[in-house]
């Protein structure tokens, strides 16, 4: 066995401060050449840096809501509008008494982030469209309201922008003030990537399902996202405002909405980096075409049009060399199930769930129909039917997708809610699906990490300001992860983006994924289907050491010999109703289940 | 003064009408939202004052081509923005392609007819007052739209493929419908109704660039709130649309009818995100 400790370590990433600061080295220098900038002396290009760092100021919220929550933002112009007229309403004291220029900007965070949360309603229960036209109505009502207020805004006539006293007075005060500013932005995001937020953000856009099965909940972490976004558009606001010394109605078009959607489409989705050098991209691009000023708006749907339908990756997925590598051409996956001990806790108490005369229907369709089921620590529970018996629709009830139009769960004698996935990892009931539910974008690393959420001790401002305990929670999830990629012998493909995977390699990483909850019960939808023989055999090892370290399993499978095989007890599903439960013995010789399911 | 407010608000209203059930014949054949509604609704009135002021064509061969060119805009509609992406609709990159190709059209239009608001000719000089033409127009123009919708999705067995396609489309291409005709056709008749209601609408909105954001937005009110693919619900949420903000505009001021709709859209979009008329969806695992 030492040979097999003794394994090459998996490429995991080098932890340690210099390993961060070559990973974050990019943006570093992005910054840097932003701080010495000044040393040219010059001031017309000094000023459309200014210009860049405002937009990324709100770019680099706005990308977490677009590009990593995947919600298609695209007013976000409105935001800005309202924090530029809070900014030099406050300072001018059109509507109150005049406040100093800081306590203005400050008070713009607040406003936007309180309207971002507003805008953003509609995208915790409703994706895309509806979002989009939310954002969009928004923008234009703002724009409405700033023409029509006029004892406030100035009407059409405007109202002159805050300046700023010293030490961040108009000059190279308010540059570094602008540059300092978007590089605590970058900073903040950055650390929201790379925590178990930016994670979730990620898992909501490409496997929501997924997301809520691992206990994310999403509305709680877009709430909390719109705030941040909607409070750093504030902040751009104001700023904005000021730099251009005088604002109009007419200064928020819609251009620069899609002008900020742009940078991050051009930038790529899930990157910091690349949205970074989009946004300068556009907003020096003008600069060296003069002429074509009239068409900007022309030019950048064009832009968006041509993104969309030829490089929807955008200019991350271009950089990124290291997933264009091939991968090795015959992998063979082997788990390690001796490893398990290390994951899975050793309960003292055994644990039951039980389901109590489950009825549900699908309009007149009965598809389940008074199922009775309990599936115990230690014990691995196969549940076998032709297509449509109800099995993966059990397994869905149980995590709480469906209400069930009578009947009731019980965790160890305590009733279990329905319609409340989210709730299921708390319970530590880990689930795999039927079809794997990917994170396309994301490593296998970072897919299995996902698992791990609610283990995260630290709250969301200490991960966005990289507080020791979002260090402690980062160390131990990727611990962890490792280990349960070890487990199902994935620990060599860790950094490889999910969707490069073969198929039953998914199935593998879902595994992985549910081991992170340390389940207590772990439901598998046909984690043998598409497997080869070999596989399925190594898959039944894994299962049953899961299983023996006090894991209860509910096993759905098409594959006879598997279950039988492994499982301790047996359910056989026909038309939603138990045709037949026993031992593997017992169900092999019922005489209907064998003329109906297995064949003589 | 009530007068008024009534027949503008319905007309207003039909206006909306129409372009919510824009979005729904789109909806209906592809499950795409499609940001091209309120574009429709703009060029109709742009193109319709385009060829009878400026080019000087009798009244009815301007209505003819205003209308062949929406169905030739839905056709590119649906041919460069919705085709490609349409595979995978789960990441709704439609939302951004339609977009797109909405704002270039706009900005074609800003840049070669002006940002200017500009007159749109008075093309039946009968009734006048709260009876002017220039109301009961788009009141007609919704109420022909709606009848002949009906007539073709229930009498004819095109709208009855329609219909089969908004149902379940691969059931209808299972039966051997052509599908990819079928959209490529209801965004032609999109494209139609769209210019239809910015044409007999533009008399009161004028032909004018800027309508395609506020078509956009208030036209698809009423599609929440009756519900996607409910041409009933888009004529009752969209008169009701029109009444309510004439009213407000009358008594309590714009800004307060603007904001007001927003809330209201905010509001229902919470509480019930299936529109006040419509069914729930199924669960998605």
């Amino acid at each position: 066995m030492a040979a097999v400790d003794q394994r090459a370590p998996a490429p995991a990433a080098r932890s340690g401060l210099w390993a961060r600061i070559e990973k974050a080295s990019p943006l570093l220098a992005v910054g840097i050449a932003g701080l010495c900038f000044p040393l040219l002396g010059d001031d017309y290009w000094a000023v459309i840096i200014e210009r860049a760092c405002v937009y990324w100021v709100l770019v680099s919220g706005l990308n977490l809501v677009v590009g990593f929550a995947g919600q298609i933002a695209i007013g976000w112009v409105g935001l800005l509008t309202l924090g530029a007229y809070t900014t030099s309403a406050m300072t001018a004291g059109t509507a109150l008494p005049a406040f100093p220029a800081y306590v203005a900007l400050v008070a713009s965070a607040a406003i936007g982030a309180l309207f971002g949360v507003i805008v953003g309603l509609p995208a915790l229960r409703l994706r895309t469209f509806y979002f989009a036209m939310t954002t969009l109505g928004f923008s234009t009502i703002v724009t409405q309201v700033a023409l029509a207020w006029k004892s406030v805004t100035g009407g059409g006539v405007g109202t002159p922008g805050p300046v700023f006293p010293w030490p961040f007075d108009p000059g190279w005060g308010f540059y570094y003030f602008c540059l300092l500013l978007a590089g605590i932005c970058t900073w903040m995001t950055y650390n929201i990537a790379g925590s178990r937020f930016g994670r979730a953000l990620v898992a909501i856009r490409d496997a929501e399902v997924a997301a809520e099965a691992s206990g994310v909940a999403k509305p709680a972490l877009l709430v909390t996202v719109f705030l941040f976004s909607g409070a750093l558009a504030g902040v751009a606001g104001g700023l904005f405002s000021s730099l251009q010394s005088y604002i109009t109605p007419d200064a928020f078009t819609f251009d620069l909405s899609v002008l900020f959607f742009i940078s991050i489409l051009i930038g790529g989705r899930g990157s910091i980096l690349g949205p970074l050098l989009g946004t300068l991209l556009l907003t020096v691009l003008p600069e060296f075409a003069a002429p074509l000023v009239a068409w900007s708006t022309f030019l950048y749907a064009a832009l968006l049009l041509l993104i969309v339908l030829v490089i929807p990756g955008g200019i991350a997925d271009l950089l990124d060399f290291k997933n264009r590598r091939p991968l090795e051409r015959h992998r063979e996956i082997v788990p390690r199930p001796e490893l398990l001990s290390r994951i899975l806790p050793h309960p003292g108490e055994p644990n039951v769930l039980a389901l109590k005369g489950i009825v549900l229907h699908f309009g007149g369709v009965r598809a389940i129909d008074g199922l009775d089921l309990a599936i115990r620590s230690r014990e691995i529970h196969g549940l076998i039917g032709p297509n449509g018996s109800g099995k993966t629709t059990t397994l869905n009830v149980i995590s709480g997708y469906y209400k069930p139009s009578a009947g009731e769960a019980y965790l160890n004698g305590k009733p279990l809610p329905f319609e409340a996935p989210p709730t299921r990892a708390a319970h530590r009931i880990a689930r795999t699906f039927q079809t794997p539910r990917l994170i396309g974008g994301a490593s296998v690393l970072e897919n299995v990490m996902i698992g791990g959420t609610i283990d995260g001790a630290g709250t969301f401002v200490e991960s966005m300001l990289a507080l020791p305990r979002h260090w402690r929670d980062e160390a131990r999830l990727h611990e962890a992860a490792m280990l349960a990629l070890a487990v199902v012998g994935l620990d060599q493909l860790a950094s490889v983006r999910a969707d490069r995977l073969q198929h039953s390699e998914l199935r593998f990483m879902e595994i992985a994924r549910a081991l992170m909850l340390r389940p207590d019960f772990l439901l598998l939808d046909e984690p043998a289907a598409g497997l080869s023989a070999e596989e399925i055999r190594r898959l039944g090892a894994l299962i049953k050491q899961i299983s023996k370290e006090g894991t209860a399993v509910l096993l759905v499978e098409h594959h006879a010999d598997l279950i039988f095989d492994i499982c301790d007890r047996v359910t056989v599903l026909n038309l939603g109703k138990e045709l037949a439960a026993g031992t593997p013995a017992e169900i092999r010789s019922h005489r209907e289940v064998v003329s109906a399911y297995l064949g003589a | 003064m009530f007068e008024s407010i009534v027949s503008y608000g319905l007309a207003v209203g039909a206006i909306y009408a129409m372009t919510g059930i824009t979005y729904n014949v789109m909806f209906s054949a592809s499950r795409v939202f499609s940001f091209t509604a309120g574009m429709l609704g703009m060029l109709g009135g742009v193109l319709g004052a385009y060829f009878i002021l400026q080019l000087g064509l009798p009244a009815i061969v301007g209505l003819v081509l205003v209308l062949a060119c929406g169905a030739l805009l839905g056709v590119v509609t649906e041919i460069v923005t919705v085709r490609p992406v349409l595979k995978n609709i789960e990441q709704h990159l439609y939302v951004l392609s339609t977009l797109a190709f909405a704002l270039l059209v706009q900005q074609l239009t800003a840049i070669e007819w002006g940002t200017e608001a500009q007159p749109f000719p008075r093309l039946i000089p009968i009734g006048q007052g709260w009876l002017d033409q220039q109301f009961w127009l788009p009141m007609l123009a919704c109420a022909v739209t709606i009848a002949g919708l009906e007539f073709l999705y229930r009498r004819t067995l095109v709208g009855r493929a329609f219909v089969a396609i908004a149902e379940d489309s691969y059931a209808a291409r299972a039966l051997g419908l052509p599908e990819q005709r079928l959209r490529l056709a209801s965004f032609a008749l999109a494209g139609v109704i769209g210019a239809l209601a910015g044409f007999t609408g533009a008399e009161m909105l004028l032909a004018f660039f800027g309508n395609q954001a506020i078509l956009n937005f208030y036209g698809f009110v009423p599609v929440a709130l009756g519900g996607m693919g409910s041409n009933r619900g888009a004529v009752v949420g969209g008169l009701a649309l029109g009444l309510f903000q004439q009213a407000a505009n009358f008594l309590v001021g714009g800004i307060f009818a603007a904001v007001a709709v927003f809330v209201v859209f905010i509001v229902v979009l919470l509480l019930r995100p299936e529109g006040l008329a419509g069914g729930a969806a199924a669960r998605r695992v």
